[in-house]
């Protein structure tokens, strides 16, 4: 009997051990990702609109209909990477999110306080290595430091009604995120 | 030969009961950190990098993107207030109030997160485009067949998952209150 309870015990801290490490596991192992989904439709580190949420085989689950997305699938290893995003009328947002969809960083057109989003974003090697004189200018100058190496840039504009959508996809079409040219000195 | 399978057993069960709680808990979503307020749950941390391990392993799973912090919080309802499963067939009324936040959105999907076809192609609302009374209030009913004012289909499906997105709200960002309602109330009326 005892013997019995103990092979249980035995069976019920393997399967917790189990638990936790597929639990942990998930993020590298899953293929159906919105980075895997993604990398199937866009090049890297150009922005690309999405289409529209409506309709069964949307992009990603949960998206809100409301707003024209353009997403940037970015690679920093060849160097860091500018966003320029203009505002729409209504609302406009930038969320980064790492290789494995954690939200890092997000800020939105109010936060921004101009006409556009400017951005750069670099690696924490990448930002020891900036020139120090650079930093006179750090106040025009916003610089996110990615976790990953390779992430999302996921750009939102919201029509705040549908026949506003045009607007918001016009104002996402004028977005860019390309590699900055390697200051020469 | 006993010990063989005894062991065999004892792996076979602990591969079984692991696997099946990861199943479990990822296909129910749990989460720490959730905020509830009536019918709503929200979980902000899922949009920031304190993220727990079995929301990361989830939004993998599923491929969803959460929404960052910075930008606003989105409040999950899959059942009303009285706890009975949203269900298609059935009419139900969202009104109230909403908490504090520059737009909202409320959108209308099937238990997968995908948008419900329908032939108005109407998939949610607004703060800037719903219908409001006098005294500046809404009222939303959800429902298979056309409504007046502020009608949201559902078209017919067996369970349908309601999300309402605050953007540039304060919730969620400095506190995990839940005094920092309200949130729209919502209540079956009649089932078909």
């Amino acid at each position: 009997m005892t013997r019995i309870a103990l092979w249980l015990l035995g069976a019920l801290l393997l399967a917790g051990i189990v638990h936790l490490s597929t639990v942990l596991a998930m993020p590298t192992a899953a293929n159906q990702d919105a980075f895997s989904r993604l990398a199937r439709l866009t090049p890297v580190n150009t922005v690309v609109p999405l289409p529209a949420a409506a309709g069964q085989d949307a992009t990603m689950p949960f998206m809100d209909p409301a707003f024209a997305v353009a997403v940037c699938r970015y690679d920093l290893s060849g160097g860091a990477i500018k966003l320029h995003a203009p505002l729409s009328q209504a609302y406009t947002s930038v969320t980064f999110y790492t290789r494995n969809s954690v939200a890092y960083y997000a800020i939105n057109d109010r936060a921004a306080g101009r006409r556009a989003i400017d951005l750069d974003l670099m690696t924490a090697e990448q930002h020891e290595q900036e020139p120090e004189e650079e930093d006179v200018t750090a106040a025009d100058r916003l610089i996110i430091e990615s976790p990953t190496l390779s992430g999302l840039i996921v750009i939102r504009a919201l029509a705040p009604e549908p026949s506003l959508m045009a607007m918001a996809r016009r104002a996402l079409a004028g977005a860019q995120c390309h590699i900055e040219p390697v200051a020469a000195q | 030969m006993r010990l063989f399978v005894s062991s065999c057993l004892t792996l076979l069960l602990a591969a079984a009961i692991g696997l099946g709680a990861t199943w479990l808990t990822l296909t129910r979503g749990v989460a720490f950190g959730s905020m509830t307020i009536g019918a709503w749950t929200a979980w902000p941390k899922t949009g920031s990098v304190n993220i727990d391990p079995y929301a990361r392993a989830t939004i993998s799973r599923t491929g969803a993107l959460p929404i960052g912090v910075g930008d606003g919080v989105a409040f999950f309802a899959r059942t009303d207030d009285a706890g009975n499963v949203l269900d298609g067939r059935c009419t139900f009324t969202v009104n109230g109030m909403t908490p504090a936040a520059r737009y909202w959105t409320v959108t209308l999907y099937d238990a997968q997160g995908r948008l419900v076809a329908n032939t108005i192609d109407r998939h949610g609302f607004t703060s800037a485009e719903i219908v409001r009374d006098g005294a500046g209030d809404f009222a939303i009913t959800v429902a298979p067949r056309a409504r007046p004012g502020n009608w949201l289909p559902s078209g017919g499906v067996e369970q349908f998952v309601l999300v309402w997105r605050l953007y540039d709200t304060p919730i969620g960002v400095a506190s995990l209150t839940t005094k920092e309602g309200p949130m729209p109330a919502i209540a079956r009326r009649s089932c078909s």
